[in-house]
């Protein structure tokens, strides 16, 4: 087996996505890292995960201070009473999505590369959307009273919710993309951690993951439901993931305020979403591949191709920006024309400005294989591509608000330290919960990629039968 | 009822032979290892592996999964307790005039009844997968082989399961070492 993967000619044919000697040096290499003997953690993961942790405290602290005070500490004001909260609330539903694209879409595509990223990839989508759901809950100014917000008959509120606006749309679109993304992960964790239990010698372990794994034990029918479910779970999380994003845009959209009035938002919406959540997950594989040396399993293939998907979807992007602006010119509506004119040259050039060199201009050099190739460029590029997804939220939320049909209620949004302190710190739980994720949990679906070898193998014992 | 009972109940006891099992290094091997068994006449047959093996549904005799019904039959429900939810709610409950809107219309149900119908078609996946599995449990005579730590890594088992008519201690072992199986094992419940 190895001598036919490590034949160049072969491999130029055909290239190899899993490079392993076999399928128990497969599950070494992965369940190693989180047994932690074999493969010793490295200091700097303890490090990192210290200043990460840290950050996440301030977030708790934020957060205390705000319940204690009032949403009055965040920078909300006429005219912006939507600001850097719901700016961080699509943004972090937008990284979610690159999650549920790569395990369901891909799947369904039966792209097979994306089976070593899908397992980080769905963990992202995770704690994306708890990071998110921290923003419209703390806004609320009561998250002791969230559930108001669910048709649950209640006796303290007799009120029913109005399911003529959107917003309680959010709600069931959130909660549900939670649920779906949270079940999806822990069915495809399931084989995995029924191998992590048969490894361990460890009493504890063994029946933490004794009883986490189900008793899952590999028979012939438990994969044929496995398959199934996995086969249908996928296959509706394609159009629940098209449809969140939709219906967050629909929070602006069924709106009257030029610049949010459009019904190209949705499909817009998605496509930034996907954008954004691609680069996330590669800024995280980047690291992750580096500090816990898995370029065997994450390789520059998986990273070419994520960096094609960045290229697509942000010219998709950019195409809708061209085609906002063409819109309003066309629509001849004078509050729509001067919005866009305000988003492009008015008080917040600087924030639309980063927008567009972020999310259109430098994608662009991934037409070249040299640059998609380019670990520092493609790093470079997924931070730059979050920076300018962030901004466009901020862009759309801010520019429509600040200025409006009326001269006399326009006004600027200064955020206050503790919107920033909070945003810092949804960024440090993120990053917590996924370090803590990649060292405990399989971050790469071993029976997955397994079935990838496998098929490898036979296609190269069918090339040597065709050779004979 | 004491322990022994209940063991005895379940089908379970250091005394009872629940299987022979034997082991095969690939994929391949099982599925064709797997339909000379069954070609023997073995009906009662399992096979444990660390991934989905394409073929062993056919080779073993495993019935293909109905899960898929059961999805269908909760996506409708899902869909239909949204739409009767928000027509109880606005037309029935609580009749409110908001933005001119009528109190009920199916156009405004569309984006929650969508959610439901999804999100009931993922519990019915999810905890269906299994209710069919016989999961979670925290025990399976299979686990008392000796390589059944390895199902999970890199060994393919063939189980021969003692309540097949054809079954037999001895002779079966020797069947399923004819077709390739190593460490091949009477395995007890």
């Amino acid at each position: 087996m190895s001598a036919v993967l490590q034949d160049p000619q072969l491999m130029e044919v055909n290239p190899p996505l899993v490079r392993s000697e076999d399928y128990h040096d497969l599950t070494e290499q992965i369940s190693g890292i989180v047994e932690g003997d074999v493969i010793k953690t490295p200091t700097k993961y303890w490090i990192t995960l210290a200043v990460t942790a840290s950050i996440t405290g301030l977030l708790g602290a934020m957060l205390a201070y705000l319940l204690s005070t009032g949403i009055g500490v965040w920078g909300n004001n006429r005219p912006i009473g939507w600001a850097w909260d719901i700016t961080n609330f699509v943004f972090w539903i937008g990284i979610g999505h690159a999650g549920t694209l790569i395990s369901a879409i891909l799947f369904l595509f039966r792209q097979k590369w994306r089976t070593s990223i899908n397992r980080s990839a769905e963990a992202m989508t995770l704690f994306a959307v708890m990071c998110a759901g921290i923003f419209p809950l703390f806004h609320t100014g009561r998250p002791w009273r969230a559930y108001w917000l669910f048709p649950i008959p209640n006796t303290d509120l007799n009120l029913w919710q109005n399911f003529r606006s959107p917003l309680i749309w959010d709600v069931f679109a959130v909660s549900t993309y939670f649920t779906v993304s949270l079940l999806f992960w822990f069915t495809g964790l399931v084989p995995d951690l029924a191998t992590l239990r048969d490894r361990t010698t460890n009493k504890v372990k063994q029946v933490i993951f004794g009883l986490l794994s189900l008793g899952w034990r590999g028979s012939a029918r438990h994969w044929s439901h496995y398959e199934k479910a996995y086969l249908i779970l996928a296959a509706i999380s394609t159009p629940l993931v098209l449809s969140v994003h939709s219906i967050v845009s629909f929070d602006f959209a069924t709106s009257v305020i030029p610049g949010w009035h459009t019904t190209i938002f949705p499909p817009y919406f998605v496509a930034g979403a996907i954008f954004s959540g691609f680069a996330c997950v590669m800024t995280l594989l980047l690291i992750a591949r580096w500090t816990l040396n898995l370029q065997n399993l994450i390789t520059m293939k998986h990273l070419e191709n994520m960096n094609k998907i960045i290229l697509v979807t942000g010219s998709i992007v950019g195409y809708s920006y061209a085609c906002e602006f063409f819109i309003a010119w066309y629509s001849g509506d004078i509050y729509e024309r001067f919005t866009f004119l305000n988003r492009a040259f008015g008080p917040y050039w600087w924030a639309a400005w980063s927008m567009y060199s972020c999310n259109v201009f430098i994608p662009q050099l991934y037409w070249f294989k040299r640059m998609r190739t380019n670990l520092w460029v493609m790093f470079a590029i997924s931070i730059t591509t979050n920076i300018g997804m962030w901004f466009e939220r901020f862009v759309i939320i801010a520019t429509s608000l600040t200025r409006d049909f009326l001269p006399t209620s326009w006004g600027y949004f200064h955020p206050t330290w503790v919107d920033m302190c909070t945003f810092l710190g949804t960024i440090g739980l993120f990053l917590t919960l996924f370090l803590v994720f990649a060292r405990f949990l399989p971050m790469i679906a071993i029976s997955e990629v397994k079935g990838v070898l496998a098929v490898q193998k036979h296609q190269f014992s069918d090339e040597e039968v065709m050779a004979k | 009822m004491n322990l022994d009972e209940l063991k005895d109940k379940i089908g379970i006891g250091e005394d009872k032979v629940y299987a022979v099992m034997g082991a095969f290094t690939a994929p391949e091997d099982l599925v064709e290892g797997g339909r000379k068994i069954r070609e023997m006449g073995y009906t009662k047959l399992d096979a444990m592996t660390p991934f989905p093996v394409h073929g062993i549904d056919e080779a073993i005799g495993v019935p293909p999964s109905k899960l898929g019904w059961l999805v269908v039959w909760f996506s409708a429900l899902g869909c239909a307790t949204a739409i009767t939810l928000i027509w109880y709610v606005g037309a029935i409950d609580y009749r409110l005039v908001i933005g001119g809107k009528p109190y009920f219309d199916f156009s405004y149900t569309i984006p929650i009844a969508f959610e439901l119908t999804v999100l009931f078609s993922a519990f019915a996946s999810f905890y269906g997968l299994w209710v069919f599995n016989g999961l979670p449990r925290l025990y399976h005579p299979t686990f008392n082989y000796s390589q059944a730590h390895r199902a999970s890594d890199d060994l393919f088992l063939l189980v021969i399961e003692a309540n097949d008519p054809k079954f037999d201690a001895e002779t079966t072992a020797e069947h399923l070492r004819s077709v390739g199986a190593g460490d091949v094992e009477v395995v007890e419940g």
